[in-house]
This record gives structure tokens, sequence and C-alpha cells, in this order.
């Protein structure tokens, strides 16, 4: 078997066009189709609106994963990018009402291509002293720029407007695809397309050699070294992107809302982000997409049935972070991959007596948490689940909290002992 | 006419603190010649390397590579001007596959630079390349192995493959076969000389066996000195060297 180096056929060692096709493309194309077809179902304003804000958070969670997931890059001020971008668009979007000049013939469907160029320049700025160390130094400068922004932005008023922000109308300038983006579901086409544009640039990123090197970075940043690359500027040029990324968020956000204010910077969204992308799993492509769809979904549905969802969405995180760090999609791959392996039957059982254990587990939790925020705001209201008045000082209350739980976390015990036994 | 060594080392020093690791080395090492370094643990062999290839600044002293000047430059520039280290340690990129491992030191010499308009998957040259270095160092069967999942064998030869990907001129390997089996280490200089055919090699070795396999050359250092240099047969006649050997069993047979 001596083949000439020259003449070995590596083709079975890498995946062929119709792998590609099926793990690259087709998912691709499944979303694009996906977005195509909401319309069709006659979406309410509401679901309209969440699906806006699906879209916007879908790129900007990915522009994050372009940092954490990918260069090992730990931003705690990432919503600065989007602020940028957004703040520019909206500037942009008034110029355009104007019409002087060039603004005149600028569509305000192309926005996020400024807000694209708003927050490159701003990771081009603020990463060229941040992007030179890795970990906690980087971690640390984030979280200062990000302070310092947020503050500053209530400073200069010309730019931020104040706490009242900018606020603009979308409605001028030239049309493209003969969209006015007056009705909502006008602003949809306008959400989706940049979405699938996010979408597919950060995902052709990943295929780049820049992208390679960036993955490389994150492993192993002094190897890089000694193969001819600096990663202080892999890291940089990383960093500048997802900023373009996150502005170009931002632009569609701009759009969406007509508005931009100040609290666009502060920590509480780039806290959010951060959950999000990581909830989703920041180790696949995907990940954040999940993770930005769940999130948008629990902020927008779960505050209207409860006062206490951000300390849901608190539990949620932090039970990801401990038990399940490869997030939601870890979890959903991991569940197909089991169903392929070698005991297909075991596998299922295992997960179920988890799921059961872990749904358990939530119902004590959500008794629980449900009965003390009502016992603690005092009004006297009741907890009533399917009509079931449950009081605070109703036995059969606090039977609901502890029985669920402790047999959930049996559940929990005998599942991980079945994945024991498998192993 | 004469052309400037491949590597010239000249009075090279460092310093940790009051601790002189490295005192005074100078070595000339031709283009195309195979010099081995021993030592005892702690000579300052890792330490002269880690000045060779820029990951430390020298106290004192510089290196020359083909006659420029590459003490003080970052490692990344000196990796580019043609030469290329290995590590004690496996220092691999442990979230990627075999093949992609390979594939990120083949890079830089595609001429793609931090490129972010092309698609690495669909570049034929590269993945050519990538085979051929994975071909060469046996690892081909095992392209779409995550790296942290390889067996420790295999690992090094990941090491010695992410090395010489970039195609470069003078080779610096640090203890490439340890912790190796007998045959895993023959595989390994069978790997080693073929790859570096042409080249102009710096080994770090504890194994006589394969050093006298390999090396033209021989320099022994201690307590960060050059002791000696010279052919195999010098170094085994050399009464200095076998007294700094004394009852280090790093000495193997060989040499007394
Ligand atoms: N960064 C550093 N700071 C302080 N001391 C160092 C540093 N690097 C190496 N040393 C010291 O320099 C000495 C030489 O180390 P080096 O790793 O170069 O030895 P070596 O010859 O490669 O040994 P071995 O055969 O065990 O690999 C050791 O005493 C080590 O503790
Ligand atoms: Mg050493």
């Amino acid at each position: 078997m001596s083949t000439t180096q020259e003449s070995f056929d590596y083709s079975a060692h890498i995946p062929s066009n119709a792998e590609k096709f099926r793990q690259r493309t087709l998912p691709l194309l499944i979303f694009a189709a996906i977005l195509v077809a909401i319309p069709l179902t006659g979406p309410s304003r509401t679901v309209y609106t969440l699906m806006h804000q699906m879209g916007i958070n879908i790129v900007l969670a990915l522009s994050y994963n372009m940092l954490l997931g990918r260069a090992g890059l730990l931003s705690f001020g990432h919503a600065v990018y989007f602020g940028f971008g957004g703040y520019f668009a909206m500037h942009a979007m008034n110029w355009i009402a104007d019409g002087s000049g060039i603004w005149a013939d600028f569509p305000v469907f192309l926005l996020p291509v400024l807000g694209f160029g708003a927050g490159a320049l701003a990771g081009a700025v603020i990463g060229w002293p941040s992007c030179r160390r890795a970990g906690t130094t980087f971690a640390m400068i984030s979280l200062g720029v990000a302070e310092l922004i947020a503050s500053g932005a209530f400073m200069f008023d010309s730019f931020f407007g104040g706490e009242q922000g900018i606020s603009g109308d979308r409605m001028n300038g030239p049309e493209l695809f003969g969209l006015t983006l007056g009705p909502i579901s006008q602003v949809y086409w306008f959400i989706a397309f940049w979405t699938v544009v996010g979408v597919v640039g950060m995902y052709a990123f990943t295929r780049t050699p820049l992208g390679k090197l960036s993955e490389a970075t994150r492993d192993n940043p002094q190897r890089v070294q000694f193969i001819g690359y600096n990663p202080q500027r892999v890291r940089y040029l990383v960093f500048i992107f997802s900023g373009g990324f996150a502005g170009l968020a931002g632009a569609m956000a701009a759009v969406n809302y007509e508005i931009f204010t100040p609290d666009a910077f502060s920590l509480v969204p780039s806290g959010f982000i951060l959950i999000m992308a990581y909830v989703g799993g920041i180790t696949y492509f995907v990940g954040p997409i999940f993770g930005a769809i769940l999130l948008t979904y629990m902020q927008s549905m779960m505050s209207d049935f409860t006062d206490a969802w951000l300390l849901y969405l608190g539990v949620l995180f932090i039970s990801i972070v401990m038990f399940a760090p490869r997030g939601l999609a870890g979890i959903v791959f991991g569940f197909s991959a089991g169903l392929r392996g070698p005991r297909p039957r075991a596998f299922l059982i295992t997960w179920l007596t988890q799921l059961a254990g872990v749904a358990l587990m939530l119902i004590g939790l959500i008794v629980l948490v449900e009965i003390a925020v009502r016992w603690s705001n005092g009004y006297g209201e009741v907890f009533a689940p399917f009509g079931l008045p449950l009081a605070q000082a109703n036995p059969l209350s606090w039977l609901l909290v502890v029985a669920p739980a402790i047999a959930g976390v049996a559940l929990s015990r005998r599942a991980a002992r079945m994945r024991e036994a498998q192993a | 006419m004469t052309s400037p060594p491949a590597l010239s080392i000249r009075d090279l020093s460092k310093s940790f603190g009051p601790a002189r690791i490295i005192n005074g080395v100078s070595l000339d090492i031709a283009p195309g010649e195979r010099h081995a370094i021993i030592g005892p643990n702690g000579a300052g062999k890792s330490t002269l390397f880690n000045l060779i290839s820029g990951l430390y600044f020298p106290t004192q002293g510089s290196v020359l590579l083909n006659g420029q000047k590459i003490s003080g430059l970052p490692p990344h520039q000196i990796n580019r001007m043609g030469l290329s280290r290995s590590f004690q340690v496996s220092n691999i990129f442990t979230n990627m596959t075999v093949r992609e491992n390979v594939r990120c030191g083949v890079l830089n010499t595609m001429g793609l630079g931090y490129s972010f308009w092309s698609n690495i998957g669909a570049n034929k040259a590269a993945h050519a390349k990538t085979f051929e270095i994975l071909e060469r160092c046996g690892l081909s069967d095992k392209a779409n192995v995550p790296a942290s999942l390889l067996p420790y064998a295999d690992q090094r030869s990941l090491e010695i493959a992410i090395t010489i990907a970039g195609n470069p001129d003078v080779i610096l390997l640090d203890e490439p076969t340890a912790g190796m089996s007998q045959s895993e280490t023959a595989r390994a200089v069978e790997l080693i000389a073929k790859a570096t055919e042409g080249k102009t090699l710096l080994i770090v070795e504890h194994d006589m066996g394969v050093i006298f396999n390999l090396a033209d050359r021989i320099s022994v250092l201690v307590y960060g000195e050059i002791l000696a240099t010279g052919t195999p047969q010098e170094i085994r006649g050399n009464a200095e060297v076998r007294e700094a050997y004394l009852g280090d069993e790093a000495l193997p047979e060989e040499l007394a």
C-alpha cells in the first residue's frame, strides 16, 4: 500500500459533497424556508413582534459566540457593539428622513450594512487595547469598557439623545423590494432577510482560515505563534467581525423599534446576550440560535405569566452551567446521538427517567416560587394552578413543594446510576 | 561563496532572576546538518530552544537564521522566516481533529494569511498538503479523530506533523520520542529522518540510539554551557562528557 505522497487519495477522509450538503447547506435552507413560511400562517401582531425580537437576538447571540465559543474570549460588554450599530443606524435613519446629499438615495432597508460598519469600527477601536490578552484580563477590560460607555452614553447627549434616546421614522427614503416598511408584516421581511444574512455570514466565517485560526487560538494561543500567526492579531480581527455582526443586529433593532436609548449599553443586555449564547450551547454553531429563540420567548411570554420569570431564568442558567455545559444544543444532539447509538432503548429509558426527574423538580420549584412571590407581595393573592388554591398556610401547598422535589431528585439519581451502568 | 550557517547561536545567555540557565552558548549549524543536543535533566536544553524560537528573549547574545538576526523577534515572525519547533510536552489544538490541527499548520505556507474571504474546506491545495503530511506521519487513518483522544504516541507524531506542516528549513525537535516504546521510537526515528531530509535539524534527545542513528554532530549541554561538540565518535570518546554524565541514569551503555 505504498502510494506516493502526491497521489494520496484523501477523499475518503474529508466530508463528501453529499455530507456537506446534508450537514451545512440543508439546515440553512430549512431555516430560510421556515422564515418564508411563517407569514403564511397569518401571525398576529404579538407573534410578529416576538419573531422580530428573536431574529435580532439570533444574530446578536451568534455574534457573541464568535468571541466566547469560537475564540475563547469572555466578554461582559457585548451590548456596546449592538448599541453603536443601533445608534448609528438611528442617526442615519434621521439623515435619510432629512434627505440631504447622498442620504436621499439610501434605503432604510440597507441600514444594517451601516450598523455592521459602526459595530466593526467600535470593535476596532476598543479591541485594540483589549485583545492583547485573553482570559481574565480580557473579561475585566470588557466589563470596564462597558461600564465606561454605559455611563458615557448618558453624558454625550448630541449622539446618544439623553434619557429619551434617539428616535426616528423608518418610512422614508427609497424603497427596496417594494417594501415601505410601514406595516409590521413588511418589517418582517426586513428582519428575516438580515437574520439569514447574519446567520449565513457568521457560518461562512467559521469556514475561513481566520475562523479556523480563531479556534486554534482559543485552544492553544502559544502554539498558534509557532505555526506563524500572531494570536493577538487573530483575536483582534475576530473581535472586529464580532462587533460588526453585533452592530448589524443593532441596526435591525433600530429599524424595528425606531428608537434607541442609552439603556441599550448597560450591563443588563450584555448579561442577557451571554446567557442566551451559553444556555443555547457555545460549543455548537447553532447553540446560540436555540438560546436566542428560547430566551426571547421566555422574556416576552413568561413575564406576562409570572413576576418571577427572572428567577426562573437564573435557575435555568445555573442548571445549564452545572449540569449541561453544552447547553440546549448539547442536549438535542446528545439525544439524537444516543438514539442512533448501540443501545437506543436503554438510552431512551434513561433519558425519559431523567426528564421526569427534572419535570418533577421543576413542579416543586414553581409551586414554591409562586407561593413565595404572592406571599411576599402581601396582596393576599393566592396561587391557584388549575383552579386549586394553594395558600402558604395550606399543608397541601408544602406537600406539593416537597414531594415532587424529593421524587425528582430520586429519579435523577436513578438516571445517573443507569447512565453509569451503561457507560 | 560560503553560505552562512543555517543557524548561528552567538554567546547566548539567559537568566531567570539570579539563576543563569544558559551561559554563553555559541554554536554554528550548517545547512542540512543534523545536530543533536544532549545533556542531563535541567541542563537548559528546552530553554535553549525557547530562546532560539523566540518564546524567551535572551539576556545576552544573539541568534541568526541564515545570516539574519532573529533574536528579539516574536515567535510567529521567526516561524515565517523558516524555523519551526516542536515541544517536549505535546502542544496541540485539543478541541480540533487531527486533520484540522495539521491544516492549521499548513495555512501559512498556502499564502492564506489571516484570510477571511476564502473557504478553507474548498481549498484543494490545502487538503492535499495536509494529507501529504498526515500520510508521512502515519496519521491519515486518524484524520478525523479529535486530537485530545489520540493515544500518546500518536500525539507525539501529531506534534511533529504540526511542526513540519509549515515546510520549514530549520526544524527544532524537543525530545520527540520521549515516553515512546521501542517500536514506536523506531517508527518515529524513521519519520524524523524522512521528514527532515534536506533540512537542518536540531534535536534534543535522551535516547542515544536515536542520536547515533540521526545526528551528524552532537553538542553536550551541561549547566547551561556547551561542554563539547563533535561527531558521535568524538563525543563517545570524550572523557569530560563521561564525567559530566557520571551517575546520571540518562547515560545509556552506548556512551559508557
Ligand atoms: N521560565 C522559567 N523561569 C525560571 N526558571 C526556569 C524557566 N524555564 C526553565 N527554568 C529552569 O531552567 C532550568 C533548565 O530547564 P530546561 O527545561 O531548559 O531543562 P532541560 O535541559 O530541557 O531539561 P529536561 O531534560 O528535563 O527537559 C531548570 O532548572 C528550570 O527550572
Ligand atoms: Mg527539556
